[in-house]
């Protein structure tokens, strides 16, 4: 006989595994697991909670993600789901999977440089180029196609390139 | 047929909590007046996306604001359904874009005093205060980082930026002791360590706008006379027309949704 305890500890894991394939309309070869952003599920009397936390403050994507996770969830028979958002520990860059790092340089977008530290007001900085991994890169645009990204080009290939940006 | 606006009970985290989301909405929907007129695409995309994490932070701040006043008001409410009088953001943040240079001086005003501002509060020992400031702070360090190298380029540019950038810093300083506005609500709010005392943050501010200007080879406005009243309703002209065309919809058709 499977225990109730059991039953739930089953159900918790199919709603993470379920939650955590959804993935970043913006870029969607990142899931919420690589993003850092899915941060809990619990199970309460039979009920399935997720928990995610926004990355920019104004990044719209976060709305599209609470929505295609109740509908994923929905869709494993899953009802009644509920996506709770949090602020605290904020969100960083730092929280990306070193899976996340891999899948988003092999879509072409240079991953956010480790250790999200402050940089000195004019600091330079280095990024590889996705491409070529040249070093000899410059920056195009500072703000880029969405809030996380910024246009860079690679000096060595020549190509042009986002840079996913430390937060 | 227009709709009635809300009234709210300002409790003094209510109020602290208002007046930055104020600041950040807008200064956000200034930003976003500049989406397709910029004069290059690049900075386009970077007053829209400035706007866009402003606009993130209020969101954030006014949601904050809701659940403590706890009286069926919400992001949208606080946005839409409010007059101008019951708007508590700085007079700098309203100030017409202008030219160019008038937008990143406006902006490099409030970045110098955001950016420190919001690291403070990280250590803010109100939870959710202390969460939206980590975020706002890695924001504003970028947007600083941003405005102040246009303010260089830009006054060591050519002798019409110069001039430009020039005006803009001298029509605009009386706007910037705002900054450090204290009254006795927030006295009480920084004695309990909710919130910070703009005054710790004065020289940090003025070292940092000093250090651009000066890079840029601007002149530094002596401190005469200052302006202020945002934070108590008390507003310039310009706010009223702005939220004439930020409020129009919700106004005009109540409810409205997408």
């Amino acid at each position: 006989m499977v225990s109730a305890a059991d039953h739930m500890s089953d159900l918790r894991q199919l709603a993470w595994d379920v939650a955590a394939q959804v993935v970043d309309p913006e870029i969607p070869v990142l899931t919420i697991a690589d993003l850092g952003v899915l941060r809990d599920v619990t199970v309460r009397d039979g009920d399935v909670e997720v928990t995610i936390t926004p990355t920019y403050s104004g990044c719209p994507a976060m709305n599209m993600i609470a929505l295609e996770i109740e509908l994923a969830l929905a869709r494993e028979g899953i009802a009644n789901a509920k996506v709770r958002t949090v602020l605290s520990p904020a969100w960083t860059t730092d929280w990306m999977t070193e899976q996340g790092r891999r899948k988003l340089k092999d879509y072409g977008i240079a991953p956010p440089q480790a250790g999200a530290g402050r940089r000195a007001l004019f600091g330079e900085q280095q990024v590889a180029c996705p491409q070529c991994g040249s070093t000899e890169t410059e920056v195009l645009s500072e703000f880029g196609s969405t809030s996380c990204k910024a246009l860079w080009r690679c000096k060595a290939c020549r190509e042009p390139f986002d840079y996913f940006r430390c937060h | 047929m227009a709709i009635a606006s809300i009234s709210v009970v300002e409790s003094p985290r209510v109020l602290y909590a208002l007046r930055r989301a104020d600041d950040a909405l807008i200064l956000g929907h200034r930003l976003s007046e500049w989406c397709g007129h910029a004069p290059m695409l690049e900075e386009d995309m970077a007053f829209a996306n400035m706007g866009l994490d402003l606009i993130g932070q209020a969101r954030e701040l006014y949601t904050y604001a809701a659940r403590l006043e706890d009286a069926g008001n919400d992001e949208d409410k606080y946005a839409y359904l409010r007059d101008v009088r019951q708007y508590r953001n700085l007079l700098l943040v309203e100030q017409p874009n202008g030219d160019f240079a008038r937008t990143i001086l406006r902006q490099l005003f409030y970045s110098a005093f955001a950016d420190p501002y919001w690291r403070a509060m990280m250590a803010s020992k109100d939870e959710t205060l202390a969460a939206i400031a980590a975020k706002s702070e890695k924001e504003s360090a970028y947007h600083l980082r941003h405005v102040s190298e246009w303010t260089i380029r830009l006054g060591d540019g050519t002798e019409e930026s110069h001039r430009r950038a020039q005006t803009a810093v001298e029509d605009l300083w009386a706007f910037t002791g705002e900054l450090f506005h204290t009254d006795a609500v927030e006295a009480a709010l920084i004695a309990d360590g909710i919130a910070v005392d703009p005054e710790s943050l004065r020289q940090r501010w003025t070292d940092t706008v000093t250090n651009v200007l000066r890079t840029a080879t601007l002149t530094v406005p002596s401190n005469g006379w200052m302006q202020k009243g945002g934070r108590s309703g008390h507003h310039s002209e310009h706010l009223g027309h702005l939220l004439s065309e930020l409020q129009s919809m919700q106004r005009t058709f109540p409810n409205a949704t997408w």
